[in-house]
């Protein structure tokens, strides 16, 4: 049975972890309604660009001479996965769900024979993913210390993937990272970004009009040239985003849930704690009562 | 002929503008345009420098863009810009300090790219100094 001291310092301890999850909590909601603010405000511009994208890309697809950003090397023998999770920890499964989702693929990948590479993105990712696959990881990115995800960011990560395109190290790149479905559910997801995944033509034709014919300026060639490394940065940016907003709303589920063990944890130590007590004042008083009859 | 332009300008970060228009004015790469309703459908690439929205004869709107694309229907002009901030808000400072990161990225390494970014910058001074005479 343990002593009445030390069950008062268990309780002390297991409140004050209390405390902390419950102002954990409170941070990391307020977090989530910031990235969910910031993830909904880019989304005007990943709509636009898509829009245009879809009506270029249409028609430069079939050539031969289309961009490789567009169209890849036309192989599928060497792949570059980006791995995308959340640079600290205590968010329940947000990072060893996306790691094991990543280590599957990759594992996938290397039985058929097939090159791998990968750059993490989060310290979490290339912590976990170092000791199984530390030689393939050509690159890691952490955004330690940074309050706020810039688009900056997406293009620093989106030039990577472009310099390793133009030496010629990969044909197929593929992005893994949380998509936020609600506050309490993120997915792992796998969504391929070279070869392009060419949006599919609106099917609101019907309401616009007949599809208009674009002229081009300069020629559609040039602005492809351009809106393809965009069209990179706009799809990182934007798994950035929902992974930065899942990882919040999975750190306030796993907040809350430790609060409420917590809870428990404390109702039953300050049980055991007065029956202890209780069984204390009762030997006494036997002591006492034995005592003065024994005289 | 419609009677209005739906006038959009989208950052990355954010939806800057969505309003109706009578003209807006842009920055392409072969020169600036002016879109007025029932303009032949387009898509144009944008360099560094001001989109102008008028309604009623006067300049209701005014971004300073850098880089990017619009596209152009004849009800719509939707401009895609990788930067874009109220004029207003980008006062000297905002310009200033964008035209020495711009440069600096120039002096680091002198690829394609790069040059077109110096263009830009040099557009961006251009257009601090016509801001700095107006004020």
């Amino acid at each position: 049975m343990p002593s009445l001291k030390s069950l008062r310092t268990r309780i002390n301890s297991v409140k004050s972890t209390r405390k902390i999850t419950q102002a954990m909590k409170m941070v990391a909601a307020s977090k989530l309604k910031r990235a969910q603010t910031q993830a909904q405000a880019a989304r005007p511009y990943a709509e636009r660009m898509e829009r245009m994208l879809g009506s270029l890309a249409a028609s430069v697809a079939g050539r031969p001479d289309a961009p490789r950003l567009l169209v890849g090397t036309g192989r599928a023998d060497r792949h570059l996965l980006i791995v995308m999770a959340a640079d600290r920890g205590l968010c329940g499964a947000f990072n060893s769900s996306l790691v094991r989702f990543a280590r599957t693929r990759i594992r996938t990948l290397v039985a058929e024979g097939k090159e791998v590479r990968i750059i993490t993105v989060g310290r979490r990712a290339r912590d976990l993913l170092r000791r199984d696959h530390g030689k393939l990881i050509v690159d890691s990115v952490t955004f330690i210390g940074k309050t706020r995800i810039g688009f900056a960011d997406a293009q620093a990560i989106a030039g990577k993937v472009r310099g390793l395109l133009d030496e010629d190290a990969f044909d197929v790149c593929t992005l893994i990272y949380n998509r936020f479905r609600s506050v309490i559910s993120q997915v792992p997801t796998e969504q391929r970004l070279i070869p392009a995944a060419i949006p599919a033509a609106p099917d609101d034709a019907a309401a616009t009009g007949p599809v208009a014919i674009y002229e081009y300026e300069p020629s559609e060639e040039e602005i492809l040239a351009r809106l393809l490394p965009e069209n990179l940065s706009v799809q990182i940016y934007r798994a950035l985003l929902d992974s930065a907003a899942g990882e919040q709303g999975a750190r306030m589920a796993a907040m809350d849930n430790a609060t409420r063990n917590a809870g428990q944890m404390i109702a039953r130590l300050t049980l055991a704690y007065n029956r202890q007590r209780q069984a204390n004042i009762t030997k006494e008083l036997i002591e006492i009562i034995s005592g003065a009859e024994a005289v | 002929m419609p009677n209005g332009l739906t006038l959009e300008i989208v950052s990355p970060e954010e939806l800057l503008l969505s309003e109706t228009v009578d003209m807006a004015i842009i920055p392409a790469v072969e020169g600036d345009i002016g879109v007025l309703p029932g303009h032949a459908p387009m898509i144009v690439s944008l360099r560094a420098g001001l989109v102008r929205a008028q309604v009623a004869g006067t300049t209701a709107h005014e971004f300073v863009v850098v880089g990017g694309f619009a596209e152009i229907t004849p009800e719509r002009c939707t401009v895609v810009a990788t930067e874009a901030v109220p004029l207003a808000a980008a006062a000297a400072g905002w310009i200033e300090e964008r035209v020495r990161a711009a440069e600096a990225a120039y002096s680091r390494t002198a690829t394609t790219d790069e040059v077109e970014e110096r263009e830009d910058a040099l557009r961006l001074a251009q257009l601090g100094s016509v801001l700095r005479a107006r004020a």
